[in-house]
């Protein structure tokens, strides 16, 4: 039920990757963890103390440790590589294209600080363009959870997956508040309430806030289908599918740019087999700027209002 | 260890070898009218040399390659001389080298993992990542306490790319020194001699000052590159990665191809087919 979709508590995403990341050490000893020069701001320091012989400094150079991952992969290791969402792709991304996607190694690329809640480091740090970047990448499944438990839940799921993956998460405290049990399944979507009038997509960040939005919704009489989309890539074709059968119109958020996104995926699929009125909350084709988490949220259009909006937009269209 | 062939290989065998290997090349790149006939002839001793004498390789082709030592091709264009050794060492028929570069082969143009082609571990072509490979692989094998050596193939031009010289601190950092990386120093690129387009200065001053135990050989004369193999073995296992500064001659064994940079990336026709196989006898049976 939405009105008992309540936070737990706050904590970061990133947190939940450096819990995930030292119990997949624990589970499995070929994890093995990179990073380059960004240890603590991954939340590394539990699995560095625990497996110091499996934790590989590679100092600034992104390029490099991609490599250094797809090799480890031969010989049986599963290298996380870690490092900002930036960092990641965009200054990489012809070394995950050949060295990992095209080579299909078993690399798992992990992402903090990714989107405009990376806050006052500015539009240099913000990616804004990796899930489209990943995505388009053969091979590639790409993940983004909703908070600290689903974050850590999907650390260690991926360790059991053979492949590569993008693992995206960010670095401010955010509402906790799926189970800290839970199993993740990648290519599930998470259907986090049922409703008849419009459905909402969401990953990552605005999971919750599409929470808050769609209790606004409800008191206005609209019943919001929720849907937490935490892998992108594979995307739950038929649990989408079903929903805007159900619904007939469609809003995706993302912190992400409106090209090549979450709402895109969303798009390609409702195009296809059901098409519907859709409207897009995500970064209109611009770059980010300097600011709080809360502020840039607000000025770039990434609010539960802006959700709320969405929806009236969107089932107007209906 | 894998023995399609005597074992050890006389000197004169491994030459002959190394002839068969050059026609195979020219062949390919002639079938398909594409392909890097120049890097492939410059190599194709060092190649041969690795591949049927130094080595230590188990029979069949796993991807992990524990228990054995494994190689990185980093410079894939060169892919002719890659996929003709690892055919003559009986990782795939021969007879799938007329295959190279046509549709729905295993012998793409540059080598890939994607259609399993047994022997090649990564992709490369896009220059300049497959030391960092190298690199991951040989920390892999410490991790896994497996003593075996990996060695890499690069070309001189292809250090222009960053990603090397991350690599060369990483190894260093690392102390890898199961690591033997082999640099074609054949002085060529695409748009003429590397000290033209972008003069690389000394190498072994660079790879000295980056931690590297450095050495140097001829790489188109057999004795001495199994000579340079056997003192860059020894010089593993001491604490530094080890680079062999291998000088070659760009399209070595086809007097019209050898020192330009003019048959990087050309194929001959048919007249220069005749010509180059004239000079390249059969020994050990064309594909």
């Amino acid at each position: 039920m939405l009105q008992d979709i309540k936070p737990l508590n706050e904590k970061e995403t990133r947190a939940g990757f450096g819990e995930g990341i030292a119990e997949a050490g624990r589970r499995n000893p070929n994890v093995v963890a990179l990073t380059a020069d960004l240890a603590t701001s991954l939340k590394l320091n539990q699995f560095m103390k625990d497996f110091p012989d499996r934790f590989i400094q590679c100092g600034i150079a992104e390029a490099n440790m991609i490599g250094i991952a797809a090799g480890l992969t031969i010989g049986g290791k599963i290298p996380y590589t870690t490092t900002f969402a930036n960092f990641s792709t965009s200054r990489v991304y012809d070394q995950v294209r050949q060295s990992v996607a095209y080579s299909g190694k078993n690399v798992k690329i992990c992402a903090s600080h990714a989107g405009l809640t990376l806050g006052e480091d500015g539009a240099t740090h913000q990616v804004l363009e990796d899930i489209g970047m990943m995505k388009m990448l053969p091979g590639m499944t790409v993940i983004v959870p909703c908070d600290f438990n689903q974050t850590k839940a999907a650390t260690l799921a991926i360790a059991d997956y053979q492949g590569p993956v993008y693992l995206r998460f960010g670095r401010p405290k955010w509402p906790n508040f799926t189970p800290e049990d839970q199993k993740f399944e990648i290519g599930k979507a998470q259907v986090l309430a049922e409703g008849t009038d419009i459905s909402i997509f969401a990953c990552g960040h605005m999971v919750w806030l599409a929470v808050e939005a769609a209790k606004i919704l409800a008191e206005k009489g609209i019943s919001v289908d929720l849907i937490n989309i935490h892998s992108i890539k594979p995307l739950d074709e038929e649990a989408i599918i079903k929903s805007i059968k159900k619904t007939g119109c469609i809003v995706t958020a993302e912190e992400h740019q409106i090209n090549g996104g979450l709402g895109d995926s969303i798009a390609n699929v409702a195009s296809r087999h059901c098409p519907a009125p859709h409207e897009y909350v995500a970064v209109q084709d611009t770059f980010g700027e300097s600011g709080t988490p809360m502020q840039l949220l607000q000025k770039y259009g990434l609010t539960k209002e802006n959700i709320v909006a969405a929806a009236e937009k969107a089932l107007a269209r209906k | 260890m894998r023995h399609n062939f005597p074992h050890p290989m006389d000197l004169n065998t491994l030459k002959q070898t190394a002839t068969q290997v050059r026609r195979d090349i020219v062949r390919m790149v002639y079938a398909v009218q594409s392909g890097h006939p120049g890097g492939s002839l410059g190599c194709a001793d060092f190649m041969v040399a690795l591949y049927f004498e130094v080595m230590k390789r188990k029979p069949g082709f796993d991807m992990d390659g524990i228990g054995e030592d494994i190689f990185f091709l980093s410079n894939g264009h060169i892919s002719p001389v890659f996929y003709s050794v690892l055919a003559r060492t009986g990782y795939f028929p021969v007879s799938e080298l007329a295959t190279f570069r046509k549709i729905n082969s295993r012998l793409q143009g540059h080598p890939a993992t994607h259609e399993h082609l047994p022997g090649v571990r990564i992709a490369s072509g896009s220059l300049g990542q497959g030391m960092s490979v190298a690199c991951g692989a040989a920390f892999a094998k410490r991790l896994n306490k497996d003593e075996h050596l990996v060695y890499s193939l690069h070309g001189d031009g292809e250090l222009e790319e960053g990603q090397n010289w991350e690599a060369m601190m990483f190894a260093a950092h690392h102390k890898l020194d199961k690591l033997i990386a082999t640099i074609d120093v054949n002085g060529q690129q695409i748009d003429g001699p590397t000290n033209k387009v972008m003069n690389l200065g000394s190498l072994s001053d660079k790879f000295n000052a980056f931690g590297w135990h450095v050495l140097e050989m001829d790489g188109n004369d057999m004795e001495a590159v199994l000579k340079g193999l056997a003192a860059a073995k020894a010089a593993s296992g001491k604490g530094k990665p080890v680079c062999i500064l291998m000088h070659t001659v760009m399209g070595k064994g086809v007097d019209y191809m050898e020192g330009t940079h003019e048959w990087h990336g050309s194929a001959p026709n048919e007249k220069q087919l005749e010509v180059a196989l004239a000079q390249l006898p059969e020994t050990l049976g064309d594909y």
